[in-house]
C-alpha cells in the first residue's frame, strides 16, 4: 500500500465504506441472470443513480482542474478507488469517464472544449468513453473507422466494438483514420463524437461479464471542425497517452479484484475442512498461497508506481503503463483461476463469487491491450 | 545540520578521502578475501579513514565505533558513496548480521568487546549456524554446548560457514539443552583462533571455496561469551536471519539490461529487435518482473519507514531468488556454446564468469533460508495460515 497523506487517506477510508454499503458484489450478481450471461434487456450495464452518488462525493472530479469544477487530485486518489471498485467487481462508468475521457480533455483539449465538456464529467452529469478498438485485438496503430472532410466539417463511417460503458455513454472520444493505411501511426485523428449524433448507432455486446459494452456503427456521421481532439492526423501520440491513462486505469481495477479474489480464496483456505483438517495447513496449498501473495505485491508495486509517474509527470509513463497493465492482468488470471480452483466444485456454480470474478478478470485483462500485447510494447521501449 | 548540509559534508569528505583507485572495485573482493585486502594499501586506507570517521556503520553510537548519525544521515553517504563508484570497505557480516543482534541483545561489555573492531573491519565473523543435519530445520542442530563451571565445551560440526577459514570470530547456534527443541538453543560468540577447532573449504558446483566445514573438538569458551540468556538463542537467532534476509534482498538489486548483450550474440532482425522471437519474448518477461521487483523494494522500503507492516522480507527474497535466478539461464542462454565455458582463453573472461554465475546462482534460493522455507514463512506471518 502505497504511503498515503491524510487527505488520501481520508478519501480511501470513505472508498471502502461507501463501496461496502452501495457496491457489495451483489450489485454486479443483479446484472445476470440466473444461467450465468447477463440479462437480456435495454440495460446499459450500470446504474446511473448510483454513478451521481460518485459524483456527490466528489470522486468523478478527482483529476478534473477546479476551473472546471473538479479537485484536481490527482491520479493516485482516483486509482485508490478504481482499485476499491475492483474488490467488488462494481459496475461504474468511473474510470471511462472520470478517468479516461477527463485525460483525454485534460491532455488534448482547446479551452473551449475543456470548458464545454469538463464541468459535466466532473458533476457526473456527462459520461465520457473512449472508442478505439475494431478487431479482435487492441491495435491502436490499426484504426480503419474513416473520417473524411466534408464540407466545412468531417464525415466519418465505420465502427467500434466494443466500447467500454458504451451503451450509457454521452460521449464518444473517437479514433479515426484521416489519412494513410492500417497499421501507420500517422494519419490519426481524435473526435469528440456526442452519442445522440445523426448516423451514429449502438447495440449492446452480450459480454461474459454484463457489462454490455457497445457496437457502434457510424455512417454518414457529420461533426464540425471543433470535433476535432488535438491535431489533425497527428493524433497518435494523444492516443497512446490517453491510452495509458486508461491502461493504468483498469490496472488499478485488476489490482482491486485480484486482492479480493485472494482475500476470499483465503479465508476459504482458512475455514474449508477436509481429511479432518483446516485445508489451509496443507503445505501445498500454502506455498500456493505465498507465490499469489509475492504476484500481488509486485503488481500493487507496479500499479502505485505508474499512477506516482502520472501526478509526477514522468517521463516515462508509458513503459510504468505497460508494466502495470502486462503484471496486473497476469496476476488476476492467475488468481481468479486460481479462486476456482481452490474453491473445488463450489467454485464452479453461477451461485458462488468465483466465477464473476473469472469473468471480470478475463474482460479487464484485454481491456486496451493484453499481457502479451504490453510485453511486445515494453520491450520495444527498452530496446529489446 | 539539515539533510541537504550533511549531503554535501559527505559529498566532500567522500571525495577527498576515496582512494581513486577504487573506483568501481567491488567491495566484495576485499569482504570476502583476507589476504586480497591485507595486501592492498588503497584498501587498507580507506579502511582507516572510513573507521576513524566512523562511517562504515554510520547510525551506531560513537562508543562503539559508530558516528551517531541518524537512518536518513546513513542513507545519504551510501547514495554519495554509490555516486562516485565507491563502496564501503566496512561492510561485512559482522556490520550487517552480528552487530544490530549485538546491539539488541548484547550486554555493554560484550558490544564494547567486539563492536569496535568490526566498526573497523579488524575482526571477521562467520555464521555458525547449519549443521549437516539442519539446514532448513534449523533448530534441530546438536553441537552441543556444555557448562563446565568456568567455561562452555562446545563439541560438534557446522557447515556452509562463509569464509570460515579466513574468519577471527564466529557467533555459532550451540545445544544446551537437549530435552526442548527450540528452547534448548544459546547464541555464544566464539574465538576462531581457540584450540580444537578446524575449518576446510568445501569445494561447490561454481568451483567456489567460499563455504567450510567446521569442526569444534573439545573447544573451550569463556562464560561470558554466551549473548542474552542460556537456551534464549533461537529468537535471537530468527532476530538475526531477519536482518540477514533483508541484506541479502535489498542489497543485489543492481543488474544490467540484457538486451545490449542479446543484440551483440544473438543478432537482431529487420525491425531491430533481438532476432529469436521466443527468447527475446522470455527476456522482456523476466526484465518486467525484474522492474517490479524493484518498485516492490522501493515501496517496502517507504512502507517500513512510516511505520507499516514488515513481514514481506520472505516474499521479496522468493520473489528475487527466482526472478535473478531465471535471469542467469537467461544470460547463458544468450551467450549460448561460449557461455559453457569453465576456463582458458577460449572463452572472454564475460563468458567464463557467467557460466559460474549460473552455477552459483543455484545458492540464491537455498541460502539464508530456502525457498520452501520462505514460503512457510509467508503462509504464517503474512497470511495466518495455520499449522497442521
Amino acid at each position: 500500500m502505497a504511503v498515503l497523506n491524510e487527505e488520501q487517506a481520508m478519501l480511501k477510508d470513505m472508498a471502502v465504506e461507501w463501496v461496502r454499503d452501495r457496491m457489495p458484489i451483489s450489485v454486479v450478481r443483479g446484472l445476470y441472470d440466473h444461467g450465468g450471461g447477463g440479462k437480456p434487456g435495454d440495460g446499459v450495464g450500470f446504474d446511473r443513480d448510483t454513478y451521481a452518488e460518485m459524483a456527490a462525493m466528489g470522486w468523478t472530479g478527482i483529476v478534473v482542474p477546479e476551473t472546471f469544477g473538479g479537485a484536481d487530485f490527482g491520479y493516485l486518489s482516483l486509482g485508490l478507488i478504481v482499485e476499491e471498485l475492483g474488490r467488488t467487481l462494481a459496475p461504474s462508468p468511473l474510470l471511462s469517464s472520470a478517468f479516461v475521457a477527463a485525460s483525454a480533455l485534460r491532455l488534448g483539449g482547446s479551452a473551449a472544449q475543456q470548458e464545454r465538456l469538463l464541468p459535466g464529467i466532473a458533476a457526473g452529469s456527462l459520461i465520457g468513453t473512449l472508442a478505439v478498438d475494431e478487431g479482435a485485438h487492441h491495435a491502436p496503430a490499426r484504426i480503419t473507422l474513416a473520417a473524411a472532410r466534408s464540407g466545412a466539417g468531417w464525415r466519418l463511417d465505420g465502427m467500434k466494438r466494443p466500447v467500454q460503458d458504451g451503451m450509457g455513454a454521452d460521449l464518444f472520444i473517437v479514433a479515426a483514420r484521416t489519412a494513410g493505411a492500417p497499421g501507420d501511426t500517422h494519419g490519426i485523428t481524435l473526435f469528440l463524437v456526442p452519442a445522440d449524433s445523426a448516423g451514429l448507432d449502438r447495440r449492446r455486446l452480450d459480454q461474459i461479464d454484463a457489462r454490455c459494452p457497445a457496437l457502434l456503427t457510424f455512417e454518414a456521421v457529420a461533426l464540425d471542425e471543433d470535433a476535432v481532439l488535438g491535431m489533425v492526423d497527428e493524433g497518435y501520440p494523444l492516443l497512446e497517452a490517453i491510452l495509458d491513462r486508461a491502461r493504468i486505469g483498469v490496472a488499478a481495477e485488476l489490482l482491486g479484484l485480484a486482492t479480493q479474489a485472494f482475500d476470499t480464496t483465503l479465508d476459504y483456505l482458512k475455514t474449508r475442512v477436509q481429511f479432518g483438517q483446516i485445508i489451509g495447513s496443507f503445505q501445498a496449498l500454502q506455498h500456493r498461497a505465498s507465490e499469489m501473495f509475492g504476484e500481488l505485491q509486485l503488481t500493487r508495486s507496479a500499479v502505485e508506481a505508474a499512477l506516482d509517474a502520472l501526478d509526477a509527470g514522468d517521463a516515462n509513463v508509458a513503459q510504468l503503463a505497460s508494466l502495470a497493465k502486462a503484471i496486473a492482468g497476469e496476476t488476476a488470471h492467475l488468481i481468479s483461476n486460481q479462486m476456482v480452483q481452490l474453491h473445488g466444485g463450489i467454485g464452479m456454480t453461477h451461485e458462488h463469487d468465483a466465477g464473476l470474478y473469472l469473468k471480470r478478470a478475463r474482460v479487464a485483462e484485454q481491456c486496451y491491450g493484453g499481457a502479451s500485447f504490453h510485453r511486445e510494447r515494453w520491450g520495444r521501449l527498452n530496446g529489446y | 545540520m539539515d539533510d541537504q548540509d550533511f549531503r554535501l559534508e559527505a559529498r566532500s569528505w567522500l571525495r577527498e578521502n576515496f582512494p581513486p583507485a577504487l573506483t568501481n572495485v567491488s567491495g566484495l573482493i576485499f569482504q570476502g578475501n583476507a589476504h586480497a585486502a591485507a595486501a592492498s594499501a588503497d584498501f587498507q586506507l580507506w579502511r582507516q579513514r572510513m573507521t576513524d570517521k566512523g562511517w562504515g556503520v554510520p547510525t551506531w553510537a560513537p562508543r562503539y565505533g559508530g558516528a551517531g548519525l541518524s537512518e536518513a544521515q546513513a542513507k545519504i553517504i551510501g547514495e554519495e558513496l554509490a555516486a562516485i563508484g565507491g563502496f564501503n570497505p566496512i561492510r561485512s557480516y559482522g556490520t550487517m548480521m552480528l552487530g544490530p543482534t549485538l546491539l539488541e541483545y548484547g550486554n555493554e561489555e560484550q558490544k564494547l568487546e567486539h563492536l569496535p573492531w568490526i566498526a573497523s573491519h579488524e575482526r571477521r565473523w562467520c555464521q555458525g549456524f547449519s549443521e549437516p543435519g539442519a539446514g532448513s530445520d534449523l533448530a534441530s542442530l546438536q553441537t552441543k554446548c556444555v557448562d563446565m563451571g568456568d567455561h562452555w565445551l562446545v563439541n560438534g560440526q557446522k557447515i556452509w560457514t562463509s569464509g570460515a577459514d579466513q574468519a577471527d570470530w564466529c557467533f555459532a547456534l550451540v545445544r544446551t539443552d537437549t530435552s526442548r527443541k527450540q528452547g534448548g538453543i544459546s547464541f555464544l560468540l566464539i574465538d576462531m583462533k581457540s584450540p580444537g577447532i578446524e575449518a576446510r573449504p568445501i569445494v561447490l558446483i561454481s568451483g567456489s571455496t567460499h563455504f567450510c566445514e567446521v569442526f569444534f573438538n573439545d573447544v573451550k569458551v569463556p562464560k561470558g561469551n554466551l549473548v542474552g540468556e542460556v537456551n534464549g538463542g533461537w529468537s535471537i537467532a530468527k532476530r538475526l536471519l531477519q536482518f540477514e534476509r533483508s541484506s541479502l534482498s535489498e542489497v543485489k538489486t543492481d543488474i544490467t539490461p540484457l538486451a545490449p548483450l542479446a543484440h551483440r550474440y544473438v543478432g537482431s532482425d529487420a525491425e531491430g529487435r533481438i532476432a529469436d522471437p521466443d527468447l527475446r519474448a522470455r527476456m522482456v518477461h523476466n526484465a518486467m518482473r525484474h522492474a517490479a521487483y524493484m518498485a516492490t523494494v522501493r515501496r517496502f522500503t517507504q512502507e517500513a519507514k512510516n511505520g507499516g507492516p514488515n513481514n514481506g522480507v520472505s516474499t521479496l527474497k522468493n520473489l528475487w531468488s527466482t526472478i535473478i535466478q531465471r535471469r542467469s539461464e537467461l544470460v547463458i542462454e544468450i551467450l549460448g556454446a561460449h557461455g559453457l565455458g569453465w576456463a582458458g582463453e577460449d572463452y572472454s573472461p564475460d563468458e567464463r564468469e557467467a557460466s559460474r554465475a549460473l552455477l552459483h546462482s543455484k545458492a540464491f534460493s537455498i541460502y539464508g533460508g530456502s525457498y520452501e522455507v520462505q514460503n512457510n514463512i509467508t503462509a504464517k506471518r503474512s497470511l495466518g495460515l495455520p499449522d497442521r
